[in-house]
């Protein structure tokens, strides 16, 4: 386990690093020249050529990702010209834009994704896993068929095509809800909760549908296994063998879809974000992309990168400690 | 004279897809794929018939129609169902007035060749790089891999909005658009061709064929390269829908195509101004969209049932995509 832990620590750090090395020269290679964005209009020659000392994009490259990965291990300072600011251990540097640091600009968005995350794995949960289990008991009838026609509708859904249609349907047609925008939890948990349930729905239902899925799959080969015929054999009733049985191996691969899954949403919902206007971590990222603005986006693929790493890590550990079979060594 | 046919098959393990015979009869018996097909020929029809549809309702999808819109509202298309009439047989667009039909036939046309040309990137590149893992050394094989793991770890989208953002504005976009999606998603489709290469290469015939002093490139050309046609189709047809989810997800973002090229992506962008006012440009391009999806889906989903007749015992999909993550650890060990 402790092996497997190590590995892992440092498969992840590689990719991250890989990750963040290839953001750099895929910027450096961009023709866009951060610092003409900077500086606006009406900007010299000199005055350009301070703007790019200041942004530390007068420099090459690598000698750029180097003191990039110096700040992240032990800090840097920056050097303005006329004074230096000194930027502690995890240092993300500071945007282009907006001068904040990346650090808290990416911190502060968190709550958002986090928000969005927690309440949409419960909807789509509850919603996969029940429609996959219906199915699976329900094989070979009517509500079978149905569920799966709906399920392979849902698959086909773009999240952001939902989500439109939920905003027209309730919040322009029928009027039922103001449009959503996001307040803090800690603001007004009601406001909170209310301007989150059309996000969440239209995260939960697209992603239900590829939970349903392999909960009815897994269910039907779980049923199908040696053990459970011998349950039959001893006569325990269909409700004792599935709940009491069956559904145990069967979720197994469900977490690990899980754990993914929330990985993914957590490093930004790009899609989500921008449909209902939210602020958080995949608009940070749209718009700093589109501004050039560097520290930004390497900040925010290094966080999305590492939520899903771990949740891949999280994910083969889960994997292991609900089916005694495999082993993470 | 063709080695296939002088070498004994191993009889219980048949790595060849069903015949194309047979795979055309299943489909045929198969009522929701027969409807997806019509719907995808229909899709092509359209997107293949653009200019003409375009030329046959006289307008395009450029031409801004500012009489044709209230500029009291901020641009509601004055008339009922976004401004329909004889001239604009489906309105026009909200706020410019350009036709809408011709954005959405035209937008049809960037959807299918993007998602198109996107898997046909992500199918090159996985089956080469696959094969090369299969076959080629150890080392070799480590390396591929890790870059497969690596790919397959990347945030997508995240990366290819990053890409979409930094190429100049003078490279053709859809073109842009195909390499980026298919640059980024050849991972998985490398993965599979490994596996199933590792399997192919303990079979009799490829041994055989072999000993016979055959080259290696010789034997993944004519004995491993046909026996993987089924699981890479497959895949690809599974790997349509999401590319065009993915080119319409990124042109919503504003970094997909750009205007005044018109794709549905970018439509249903700016409709989400024009919720209340003009429903109808909402929904048009909105329905097309999740068509193309879902017919896409329901053909991979019926071409995998009729390519593979074991397709009922392996829907645990994501399941073998975690196994074929661990397999290749231990073999490694």
């Amino acid at each position: 386990m402790i092996r497997f832990l190590l590995r892992r620590t440092v498969s992840t750090l590689l990719v991250l690093l890989a990750m963040s090395a290839v953001i750099y020269v895929v910027f450096f290679a961009a023709p866009h020249d951060p610092a003409v964005l900077v500086c606006g209009k009406g900007c010299d020659g000199a005055r350009l050529a301070v703007v790019r000392h200041k942004l530390g994009t007068d420099l090459p490259v690598w000698e750029q990702y180097w003191q990039f990965l110096h700040g992240l291990v032990a800090g840097r300072s920056f050097d303005s010209g006329t004074d230096v600011t000194r930027c502690a251990a995890p240092c993300l540097g500071y945007s282009f834009q907006t001068d904040q640091p990346v650090l808290q600009m990416v911190t502060q968005r968190i709550p958002v994704d986090f928000s969005l995350t927690v309440g949409a794995m419960v909807l789509w949960l509850l919603l996969g896993v029940g429609t996959g289990l219906l199915s699976a008991l329900r094989r070979g009838r009517f509500a079978e068929r149905a569920l799966t026609a709906l399920t392979l509708a849902g698959m086909s859904t773009p999240v952001f095509l939902i989500g439109l249609m939920l905003v027209m349907l309730f919040c322009a047609s029928l009027q039922w809800m103001p449009f959503p925008s996001y307040t803090a939890f800690t603001d007004d948990p009601a406001q909170w909760a209310a301007n989150l349930v059309l996000p969440w729905f239209s995260l939960a239902l697209i992603i239900s549908a590829a939970y349903a899925r392999m909960t009815r799959s897994s269910l039907l080969e779980t049923l199908a296994e040696d053990h459970i015929r011998t349950n039959r054999a001893y006569g325990l009733s269909e409700r004792r063998i599935v709940f009491g049985h069956a559904l145990r191996g069967a979720l197994v691969p469900v977490v690990t879809m899980l754990a993914i899954d929330v990985g993914q949403i957590l490093g930004g919902a790009m899609l989500t974000e921008s449909v209902f206007g939210f602020d958080g971590l995949g608009r940070l990222l749209v718009n700093s992309v589109n501004q050039i603005d560097l520290p930004v986006v390497v900040g925010v693929t290094l966080f999305a990168g590492f939520f899903i790493v771990i949740a891949n890590a999280a994910a083969d550990v889960l994997y292991a400690l609900a089916d005694p079979r495999v082993s993470v060594a | 004279m063709s080695e296939t046919s002088t070498v004994p098959r191993s009889p219980d393990v048949d790595p060849r897809p069903p015949g194309r015979h047979q795979v055309w009869q299943r489909l045929r018996a198969d009522r929701a794929a027969l409807a997806a097909l019509v719907a995808v020929a229909l899709l092509v029809l359209i997107a293949a018939a653009a200019p003409l549809i375009c030329a046959l309702e006289g307008q395009n999808a450029t031409t801004f129609h500012n009489s044709l819109i209230d500029s009291a509202t901020g641009g509601v298309p004055i008339g009922p169902f976004g401004g329909a009439s004889g001239a604009h047989w489906l309105g026009v667009e909200p706020g410019t007035g350009r036709d809408v039909l011709a954005r959405l036939v035209t937008g049809a046309q960037v959807s299918l060749a993007v998602s198109l040309g996107a898997t046909a990137v992500q199918i090159t590149l996985g089956v080469v790089i696959g094969l090369a893992a299969g076959l080629g050394s150890r080392a070799v094989d480590t390396v591929l891999s890790r870059a497969m793991d690596l790919v397959i770890a990347f945030p997508s989208l995240v990366f290819a909005v990053a890409l979409m953002a930094v190429v100049p504005g003078g490279f053709p976009r859809p073109l842009l658009l195909m390499l980026v999606i298919g640059v980024l998603g050849w991972g998985q489709t490398a993965r599979i061709v490994r596996g199933q290469v590792f399997g192919l290469r303990g079979l009799d015939y490829v041994a055989a064929a072999r000993l016979t002093g055959a080259r290696r490139a010789r034997v993944a050309r004519r004995e491993i390269l046909p026996a993987l046609a089924g699981p890479v189709i497959t895949y690809g047809v599974l790997q349509l829908p999401a590319n065009v989810t993915q080119e319409a997800g990124l042109s919503f973002l504003g970094v997909g195509v750009r205007p005044p090229t018109p794709s549905w992506g970018q439509m249903l962008a700016s409709a989400t101004d024009w919720f209340q006012a003009d429903p109808s440009y909402v929904l048009l391009p909105a329905t097309l969209l999740f068509v193309t999806v879902l017919a896409f889906t329901v053909l991979g989903e019926s071409v995998r049932t009729a390519l593979d007749p074991r397709a009922k015992s392996r829907l645990r999909a994501g399941l073998d995509r975690r196994r074929g993550k661990r397999n290749p650890e231990e073999a490694e060990a």
